[in-house]
């Protein structure tokens, strides 16, 4: 009898895991699926230059201003490019970093120092670092990938009354920063209006809001001021674009060492 | 040679500034700098016995269009002792320009080569301020022309480099100066500065490395100091060099190379390689460590990395104010009791200001080691600096 009962329960445990086993399978397909359908939205772009402030604040409520303009370039089937110059605070004016993302591999990425005239390699594998001191690390502004997450549908949902699709990704990479990220993507147009960045150690580490999402080459959606809260230590980072150009006609070569020497 | 340049410079700019609309960009650093030195003996009596201060303003102009990038950079210090220490440069006075895969400019620039952190042996096109930076980081503005190719299989440059300047050097009435005064300098070329030196790079990334291939043929910028009864000649010989540069990625690991084959007055090969290894938010901060190790070898006994061993700690706070500590200590594994150890660190306050300390020590018993010269030099230099 007591047999019976062991081999009824481990059936049905067996059971209830393939259910279970199924629909988290169905929910990473539609998982794949809004992912898919928020690159698809932000491709064909081709290049864009870009003029944003950002703004440190620690936890007393200090504050602390950069200036930086971005030249990105579309790669399709890999990373996109990109070159960041700054123009301050005065002490780094003129520093640039070119960055080549990969959809697997790191990072390639280098940094030109004016003042010594030479292009440093930066060792990438590690992105979890923070960019010039702010919440955001360097991997949260690497390029959206396919390949670097894998996807799990949670729910349909609202926020702040537009609807979305919730969306947890989790980092393939082991040097990621990050066990997962909940991703809130605007039902409108695919574009993500929250993320939560969940540490090493699984606790929430950083909430990320979009906000003012503008429309441009009719197609392309982008946020103008992205807010990023460390929730663990209280400091905050706000970039806001103030300008924002497409198809300005850059190419390949404005994304080598040499323009990293000449970027000004 | 400085004021022609500065006279033609004036002209160039006042003619590009008719010429077009584009609107010159100012910045530039202003700074007062102490250092105090810990023991009282200096070379000569009239060196300061422990503080010697000065004050530095380096302006800087640029003008960007979309096929050029004008610079004039200058520079000038004044010493509270040292007549040598006060002196003013152009450090640059260009103008680039570039087409497709292709780079052209012409005038005073500075241009750095190498990867390697204790010392840059490769990088030879530019003469080292010494009297400015102690480490040789400081450089002095070079005439030149350069072309430049970026190809699918590398970079090509190509310089053509009129003019020769002589090596800044401390004078005795300074601290971190030679035992005896500085004569003229004697050159080996009749030309004497007005030589015409070539030089060639190749340089490539391919995956993970980045390569880099140099040829150097002129004046050897580096001068063979010869002791006479009434003081020092600096003596500038003639040279061609070879060098290679090689830097791999791996990880959180660069992994590097520099080596030269020089033939000037002495014929040898030098090296020096070594890694650069990152931690990233060590302690569960924000901070980044990283560990820098690098071996020296040069066939010169009289070099001063003949057989040495660097090694370093650079602390990043990536904090607001952007701190940074770095602590480094270069060891002669040939002498035991000679060794220089440096500490810097550095920190922004508020948009505009930016504070460093420096601190250098040095020891050394064994007489016919250049360090030898500097033992009783140990210094901490404090920097204060308005970004504008």
């Amino acid at each position: 009898m007591k047999m019976v009962i062991k081999r009824t329960l481990t059936a049905s445990f067996v059971t209830l895991s393939l259910i279970s086993a199924f629909s988290v399978l169905a929910d990473q397909g539609k998982g794949l699926e809004l992912a898919k359908l928020r690159k698809q939205a932000d491709s064909g772009w081709q290049d864009s230059q870009a003029t944003l402030t950002m703004e440190l604040k620690n936890a007393a409520g200090d504050t602390s201003l950069r200036k930086l303009r971005i030249k990105s370039l579309e790669v399709n089937n890999d990373g996109d490019k990109g070159l960041t110059i700054f123009d301050t605070p005065r002490d780094v004016k003129g520093t640039a970093f070119l960055n080549h993302s990969h959809a697997v591999k790191p990072d390639d990425q280098w940094l030109y120092l004016p003042a010594l005239k030479r292009v440093k390699r930066i060792a990438s594998r590690n992105k979890s670092g923070p960019f010039m001191g702010s919440e955001f690390a360097y991997e949260d502004l690497s390029s959206f990938e396919l390949e670097k997450y894998t996807f799990n549908f949670i729910e349909e949902t609202t926020l702040d009354g537009q609807s979305v699709y919730l969306v947890e990704q989790v980092p393939v990479d082991r040097y990621s920063g990050y066990t997962k990220q909940r991703v809130w993507l605007a039902k409108s147009h695919y574009q993500p209006l929250k993320v939560e960045f969940y540490d090493r150690k699984n606790a929430l580490l950083k909430t990320l809001e979009l906000k003012g999402y503008q429309k441009y080459l009719d197609k392309i959606w982008r946020a103008n001021t992205l807010v990023m809260n460390n929730v663990q230590t209280q400091k905050a980072t706000t970039l806001t674009t103030t300008k924002l150009v497409f198809k300005t006609g850059l190419q390949v070569n404005d994304f080598n060492k040499a323009s990293l020497k000449r970027a000004r | 040679m400085k004021l022609t340049a500065l006279c033609g410079g004036a002209t160039l700019l006042a003619l590009s500034q008719s010429a077009h609309a584009e609107p010159w960009q100012h910045s530039g650093e202003a700074q007062v700098q102490q250092r105090g030195f810990f023991q009282k003996k200096p070379h000569s009596e009239n060196a300061p016995k422990h503080w010697q201060g000065s004050v530095m303003i380096e302006p800087l102009w640029q003008k960007v269009t979309d096929s050029s990038l004008t610079s004039v950079k200058l520079f000038g210090r004044v010493d509270s002792h040292d007549k040598e220490r006060t002196h003013w440069d152009i450090r640059e006075l260009s103008y680039l320009t570039y087409w497709d895969d292709y780079e052209f400019k012409i005038g005073i620039d500075k241009v750095f080569w190498g990867v390697t952190e204790s010392q840059h042996l490769v990088d030879v096109i530019n003469q080292t301020d010494s009297v400015e930076g102690f480490d040789g980081e400081d450089k002095l503005g070079q005439p030149m022309a350069q072309f430049k190719a970026v190809k699918e299989i590398g970079t090509f440059d190509f310089w053509i480099l009129p003019y020769f300047r002589e090596r800044t050097l401390p004078s005795t009435e300074g601290r971190l100066a030679f035992p005896l005064p500085l004569l003229d300098a004697q050159f080996e070329s009749s030309k004497e500065h007005n030589t015409l030196d070539l030089a060639m790079r190749y340089s490539h990334t391919l995956e993970d490395w980045d390569i880099g291939l140099s040829y150097f043929d002129g004046t050897n910028r580096e001068p063979y100091l010869q002791q006479r009864p009434n003081g020092i000649t600096p003596f500038y010989a003639q040279m061609w060099q070879l060098g290679t540069d090689i830097q791999g990625v791996f990880g959180d690991w660069l992994l590097k190379l520099e080596a030269i084959h020089r033939d000037s007055l002495e014929t040898y090969f030098a090296m020096t390689t070594g890694f650069e290894y990152t931690q990233v938010g060590i302690f569960d901060t924000v901070m980044d460590l990283g560990w820098i190790a690098e071996y020296s070898f040069d066939e010169r006994d009289s070099a001063f990395n003949q057989n040495d061993l660097f090694v370093g700690w650079r602390l990043a706070f990536n904090d607001m104010d952007g701190y940074e500590i770095l602590f480094g200590l270069s060891q002669d594994l040939d002498s035991q009791h000679t060794f220089s150890a440096k500490l810097e660190a550095s920190g922004r306050v508020g948009e505009n200001w930016k504070w460093q300390v420096d601190a250098w020590a040095f020891a050394s018993d064994q007489s016919n080691s250049p360090l030898f010269l500097l033992k009783d030099e140990d210094f901490i230099e404090l920097s204060l600096s308005y970004y504008f």
